[in-house]
C-alpha cells in the first residue's frame, strides 16, 4: 500500500516550478520556435566529390553510411545522406550552414598511431637542420646522431631487437647520400605538395628493399635507427608555410614523413595502431586539466600493442605520434605503461574541435577521400507549404475531440484529463524547444504528427487511473480511499506498459541510424513526459480534488456520482434528505 | 452515457459478461483474424510494397532557373506538374529549391520515355529550355545498412521485450501471446498499407515502429488485469478462463476509451492527409498508425487473451480449478436458472445487486436486454461445496481463503460493513 501523499498541493507546486525552470531555460535561449526539419524548412546541401573520378560504388556507399552516422551521431538532427552518380555524396542537413559541419562530413578521419623517429622544423629549407624547436615536449631526443643512451636500449622492449640497432644506425649525412643512391627510391618532388615517397611504387623488390622492409616492420627498432631512404625523404621534406595540412600519402605499412600544424616535420615509423582498432572516442575535459581532449579507447589487439610500445618507451624521451589524415595531431611521450587501451589526444582543442574530432573518429574512417571544396548550397522545403498548417490543424482538432470525449465521459474528471493533456503538450513543446536549442533537435512533419499522437496516447494513463478509481468505488470504497488504492494499481500497470515503450525507444535509439533514431528519441521523450505528468501532476491533482465535496460526495457533474458509476448509491456517502 | 456507465458497472461486477475466451468464441476470433492476416499477406504478394525514393534511389533533375523564379511557390508548381504526368514512379516527386538559381526534382528511376515526359513537364511549368535540365542518378538514403541496423535493433528489442514481460508477469506464456498479437498487428498494418497502394516512405516506417510499441503497451495493460484476477485462483471459485474473461470485460471500458482517444487525432490527420491534401508524408504516417492502433486494441482482447487462456489450459493449477468448477456445476441447483421472486428478502452478498427494477427485485437472466453481449447465468444460490469425493463441506459464510495453519481452506469472516445489511 502506498503511503498517502500528504501534500498533493505541494507536489503540484514543485511540478510547476520544474516546468517554469524548463521554460526559463528556453527563454534564456531566446527562440520560441523549434528547429524545423528538411521537409518543412529546407537546409544546407553539401555535395562531396570523391577524388579521382568514379569510385567503387560499394566503398562510396560505405562512405555515405559513415557520413550518415556522423551527421546523425547525436541522433536527432534528421539529416539525409545519399550517393549520386558513383562519384558524389550529397549530405542534406536542416538549418543554416555551419562551418564545422563540412569538416565533420568530409574529414576522412584515418587515425594512426606511429612512433616518432625524428622531428625537425619543417618550414626551414630542406636538409638544413635535424634540430627541433625546444618548445615541443620531449623533442630533444630525436636526433638519431645522438648515441642511444643506455636507458633507451635497456628499456626498449624485448632486448633482442636492440642488437641490430647499433649496427644499422646511419649517420644523417650518410643516410642522405645513401637515399639518393638507391635506385628504387621513387622520385621525391620537392615543395610543400610533395607526397611522402611511397616505396611500394617500385615494382620489383630489390634486395635493398627487402632489408628495408624488415627494418620498418620492426617499428621499435626502426625508431632508433630509421632506414636510409626514409631519412633522405625526411631531410628533403618541407612543410607548407601557412601551417595547413601537408599533402602526403598515408600508407600504414611504410614510414611517413609529415608535419603538424606548427610547421614541424616528423619522421614516423609504420603504423603501430590503426584507427580500425578504436572502440570508442569521446570528447571531454580530463580531471585536473582545463583544455579539452579526445579520449580514445582501443580494442584488445590495439590495447596490447599500446602496452608493448609504452613498456618500451616509458622512461625514455621517445615519443609516439597520433596521425590523423596524414597530419600529426599530437606527439606525446609515455609517462607510464598503458595497459587498459585508453589513450588521449590533447593539445590545443577547443570544445567544438574536440567534439567534432570525436564524432569523426567514432564512426570510423572513410574508405575514400573527397576533394577539398565541396559544393554547398541552401535548399528549400521539400513539402508544399500547406502541409504543415494542415497537419497541425488536423492534430489540434483531433486533440480537441479527445478532450470533448473525455469531458462527456468523465465529466469533472475530464477536466483533469484536459489539464493533464495541456500540461503534457506544453511540457513537450518546452522540451522540444530546449533540445532544438541545445542538441539540434529538428521537427519533421511526421515528427510533429507523431508527437501529437503521442500526447493522445498519454491520455491512456489517465484513463487507466480513472477506471481503477471507479472500480475501487464500485468495490465499496469512498472516493478518497479509492483514489489512493486505484493509484497503486494503475501506477504499476502504467509503469509496466511504459517500460515497454521506453525499451523500444532506447533499443531503437542505440541501434538504428538516421531518421529512425530521431523517431526513437521522440518516442522516449513523450513516454518520459507521460510518466512525469502522470506521477507529479495528474495523481496529486486528483488527490487534491478529493478534498472537495464536489468530487468526494459525488456531485452529478463530477464523473464520480452513483449514476455515472452505475451504482444505486455511492459508498460512504450519506444520502441524507436529498435522496 | 448513463446507460454506458451502468454497463461499465455490470461489466466490472461480472453481471454482464461478453464471452471472449471460450473455445467456441476463440475459434471465431482466430478465424476472422486469420482471414484478415491472409488478406494482408495476399496483398503483400499481389501488390508488393511500393518503396519510395528514400529506399530504392532514383533520378534527380537539376533545373537551372532565373533567381527571381526560385521560390517555394515555383517548387510547388513543379511538384504538381510532375505528379500530374500520370507516371506511377513520378507520382510523389520531391521538389526543393536549391541555392540561388536552381530547383531539384527527385523521382524514382524512370524509363527514357518517361524521363523525357517528366523533363517536358518541368520545362512547360517553368518555361526553361532543354539544356537547363540535367539528370543524375541518386542512391538510396535509406540503404541496406540502415535497414540492417534497424532490423538488428528490432530483433534486440523483441528479445528484450520478451524478457521484460516475462520478468514482470513471471509467465513466459504471456510473452508468447503478446508477441503473437504483435505479429498479427504488424502483418495487418503492412498488408493494408500494401493494398492502399501508398508509397512507403520513412514516415511509414515511423508509423509501423510506433505500432510496435503501442500494440505491446496495450497488451501489457490487459494482461496486468488478467494477472491480478488470476493471482489467487485456488482461493476463488473461478476458473482461469472465467477470471481472464472477467479481466477483459473489466478493462473493456478502458480499452474502448483508449482506442477512441488514440484514434481520434490519428483519424483527423488521416482525413486531412489523404482526403484534403492527397499526398505527402502525413497520410503515410496516419494510415499506418490508424490501422495499427485499431489492430493493436483489437488483438489485445481478441487474440492475446484467448491465446493466453489456451496456452495456460494444460497447467496444473488451471486444470484443478476447472475440475472444481465442473464439480460445482454438477452439484448445482438444477433450478438455479428459474427466476425466483425474492420479495423483500435481504440481499446476500454474492447474489448480486443487479436488479434492474427494484420493484420486482427479480434475479433475471439478462439484466440488460441487449442482444450482443452474452450474459452469464446468475449464480445459483450457494450450495454446499461438492468436491466429487463424497464429502460435503459445510457452507462457507464468506469467500474461502488459503490458510497455512490448518492445511485446508478456512472460511473468513468479513467485517460487518462488507456483509451487507
Amino acid at each position: 500500500m502506498a503511503k498517502k501523499s500528504p501534500h498533493p498541493g505541494r507536489t503540484i507546486v514543485v511540478f510547476f516550478i520544474g516546468m517554469a525552470v524548463v521554460f526559463g531555460l528556453v527563454a534564456l535561449g531566446g527562440t520560441w520556435k523549434p528547429g524545423l526539419g528538411l521537409d518543412l524548412e529546407g537546409g544546407t546541401r553539401i555535395r562531396l566529390t570523391a577524388t579521382g573520378g568514379n569510385v567503387d560504388p560499394a566503398s562510396l556507399q560505405t562512405a555515405a553510411d559513415i557520413i550518415d552516422a556522423r551527421v546523425n551521431g547525436s541522433g536527432i538532427t534528421e539529416a539525409e545522406v545519399t550517393t549520386q552518380s558513383n562519384q558524389y555524396i550529397v549530405v542534406e542537413v536542416p538549418g543554416a550552414s555551419q562551418k564545422n559541419l563540412i569538416d565533420i562530413v568530409s574529414r576522412q578521419a584515418q587515425l594512426r598511431f606511429r612512433l616518432v623517429a625524428q622531428v625537425a622544423d619543417g618550414t626551414a629549407p630542406a636538409g638544413t637542420s635535424t634540430g627541433s624547436p625546444s618548445s615541443a615536449p620531449g623533442s630533444g631526443v630525436l636526433a638519431p646522431s645522438a648515441t642511444p643512451t643506455p636507458s633507451t636500449s635497456s628499456s626498449a622492449g624485448p632486448g633482442a631487437r636492440d642488437t641490430p640497432t647499433a649496427k644499422n644506425r646511419p649517420l644523417p649525412g650518410f643516410a642522405q647520400r645513401a637515399g639518393t643512391a638507391t635506385p628504387s627510391a621513387s622520385p621525391t618532388p620537392s615543395g610543400s605538395a610533395s607526397p611522402a615517397a611511397s616505396p611500394s611504387s617500385s615494382p620489383s623488390a630489390s634486395p635493398a628493399d627487402q632489408t628495408r622492409k624488415q627494418q620498418i616492420d620492426d617499428p621499435l627498432t626502426w625508431q632508433n635507427s630509421p632506414d636510409a631512404q626514409s631519412l633522405a625523404e625526411f631531410a628533403k621534406f618541407t612543410c607548407p608555410a601557412d601551417g595547413s595540412a601537408a599533402q602526403v600519402k598515408d600508407n600504414p605499412d611504410f614510414p611517413l614523413v609529415t608535419c603538424d600544424d606548427q610547421g614541424q616535420k616528423f619522421l614516423l615509423s609504420k603504423a603501430i595502431i590503426e584507427g580500425t582498432q578504436l572502440t570508442g572516442a569521446s570528447a571531454g575535459i580530463p580531471q585536473n586539466q582545463v583544455a579539452w581532449a579526445v579520449n580514445l579507447s582501443l580494442n584488445g589487439e590495439g590495447a596490447k600493442q599500446l602496452a608493448t610500445v609504452s613498456r618500451a618507451l616509458v622512461g625514455t624521451d621517445q615519443e609516439f605520434a597520433i596521425v590523423l589524415d596524414g597530419q600529426v595531431l599530437s606527439h606525446p611521450g609515455f609517462t607510464g605503461v598503458i595497459t587498459d587501451g585508453n589513450a588521449q589526444i590533447t593539445g590545443g582543442f577547443g570544445q567544438q574541435a574536440a567534439q567534432d574530432l570525436a564524432t569523426s573518429l567514432k564512426y570510423g574512417s572513410l574508405p575514400i577521400a573527397f576533394e577539398k571544396d565541396p559544393t554547398i548550397e541552401e535548399i528549400g522545403a521539400s513539402l508544399a507549404g500547406n502541409q504543415l498548417s494542415a497537419g497541425i490543424t488536423a492534430g489540434v482538432v483531433g486533440l480537441l475531440l479527445v478532450m470533448l470525449y473525455c469531458l462527456l465521459y468523465y465529466r469533472g474528471l475530464g477536466l483533469v484529463v484536459i489539464a493533464s493533456l495541456v500540461v503534457a503538450g506544453t511540457l513537450t513543446y518546452g522540451m522540444v524547444l530546449l533540445l532544438s536549442e541545445s542538441a539540434g533537435f529538428t521537427l519533421t512533419l511526421p515528427g510533429i504528427a507523431g508527437l501529437i499522437v503521442a500526447v493522445g496516447i498519454t491520455a491512456d494513463s489517465f484513463i487507466v487511473f480513472f477506471e481503477r478509481i471507479r472500480d475501487e468505488m464500485r468495490d465499496g470504497k469512498s472516493m478518497r480511499v479509492a483514489v489512493e488504492n486505484g493509484w497503486v494499481r494503475a501506477r504499476n500497470t502504467c509503469l509496466a506498459a511504459d517500460a515497454v515503450s521506453l525499451l523500444a525507444a532506447v533499443v531503437l535509439f542505440i541501434f538504428a541510424a538516421g531518421v529512425v533514431k530521431g523517431f526513437a528519441f521522440a518516442l522516449g521523450l513523450s513516454t518520459v513526459i507521460d510518466l512525469v505528468v502522470f506521477f507529479w501532476f495528474t495523481k496529486p491533482m486528483v488527490s487534491w480534488l478529493g478534498h472537495f465535496d464536489f468530487f468526494n460526495k459525488g456531485h452529478r457533474l463530477s464523473g464520480l456520482d452513483a449514476e455515472n458509476l452505475g451504482l444505486d448509491r455511492l459508498p460512504g456517502v450519506r444520502m441524507g434528505g436529498k435522496a | 452515457m448513463s446507460k454506458l456507465s451502468r454497463l461499465g458497472n455490470d461489466l466490472y461486477n461480472g453481471h454482464v459478461s461478453v464471452d471472449f475466451v471460450s473455445p467456441r468464441r476463440r475459434k471465431i476470433w482466430y478465424a476472422s483474424s486469420g482471414l484478415i492476416v491472409l488478406m494482408a499477406v495476399l496483398g503483400l504478394w499481389l501488390k508488393p510494397l511500393d518503396l519510395g525514393i528514400e529506399f530504392v534511389g532514383g533520378s534527380e533533375y537539376q533545373v537551372t532557373l532565373k533567381s527571381d523564379q526560385v521560390n517555394q511557390s515555383t517548387a510547388d508548381e513543379v511538384r504538381a506538374a510532375v505528379a500530374g504526368t500520370g507516371i506511377a514512379d513520378a507520382s510523389a516527386p520531391v521538389v526543393t529549391t536549391s541555392g540561388k538559381n536552381g530547383i531539384l526534382v527527385q523521382t524514382k528511376t524512370l524509363s527514357t520515355a518517361d524521363s523525357q515526359t517528366v523533363a517536358d513537364a518541368i520545362r512547360t511549368s517553368t518555361g526553361t529550355q532543354q539544356q537547363d535540365i540535367s539528370v543524375q542518378d541518386i542512391g538510396a538514403s535509406w540503404g541496406k545498412s540502415v535497414a540492417t541496423r534497424s532490423l538488428q535493433g528490432l530483433v534486440v528489442f523483441l528479445v528484450l521485450v520478451v524478457l521484460l514481460i516475462w520478468g514482470y508477469f513471471r509467465q513466459w506464456k504471456m510473452s508468447a501471446a503478446a508477441l503473437v498479437a504483435l505479429a498479427h498487428d504488424v502483418l495487418i498494418t503492412v498488408g493494408i498499407y500494401a493494398w492502399s497502394g501508398f508509397e512507403v516512405t520513412p514516415a511509414t516506417v515511423t508509423g509501423v515502429l510506433t505500432i510496435l510499441g503501442f500494440s505491446l503497451y496495450d497488451t501489457v495493460v490487459v494482461f496486468d488485469k488478467v494477472r491480478e484476477n488470476t493471482k489467487s485462483l485456488r482461493a476463488g471459485r473461478t476458473t482461469y478462463a472465467q477470471a481472464a474473461n472477467l479481466a477483459v470485460n473489466q478493462t473493456l471500458v478502458r480499452s474502448i476509451n483508449t482506442s477512441f482517444v488514440a484514434l481520434l487525432p490519428v483519424g483527423a490527420i488521416l482525413y486531412v492527409g489523404a482526403v484534403q491534401l492527397g499526398s505527402g508524408a502525413l497520410k503515410d504516417l496516419a494510415l499506418a498508425l490508424f490501422v495499427g492502433m485499431a489492430a493493436g486494441a483489437y488483438s489485445s482482447i481478441f487474440i492475446a487473451t484467448p491465446l493466453l487462456v489456451q496456452l495456460k489450459a494444460n497447467e496444473k493449477d488451471v486444470m484443478a480449478a476447472e475440475k472444481r468448477a465442473a464439480a460445482r456445476r454438477r452439484s448445482a441447483d438444477p433450478y438455479a436458472d428459474v427466476p425466483v421472486v425474492k420479495g423483500d428478502v435481504t440481499d446476500d452478498p454474492g447474489a448480486g445487486s443487479a436488479a434492474v427494477e427494484p420493484a420486482y427485485g427479480v434475479d433475471v437472466d439478462e439484466p440488460e436486454p441487449e442482444p450482443e453481449p452474452e450474459v452469464a447465468p446468475t449464480r445459483a444460490p450457494r450450495r454446499p461445496e461438492a468436491t466429487g469425493s463424497g464429502r460435503v463441506a459445510p457452507a462457507a459464510r464468506g469467500p474461502v481463503g488459503e490458510s497455512r495453519s490448518a492445511g485446508r481452506a478456512q472460511p473468513t469472516r468479513q467485517p460487518r460493513s462488507k456483509r451487507g445489511k
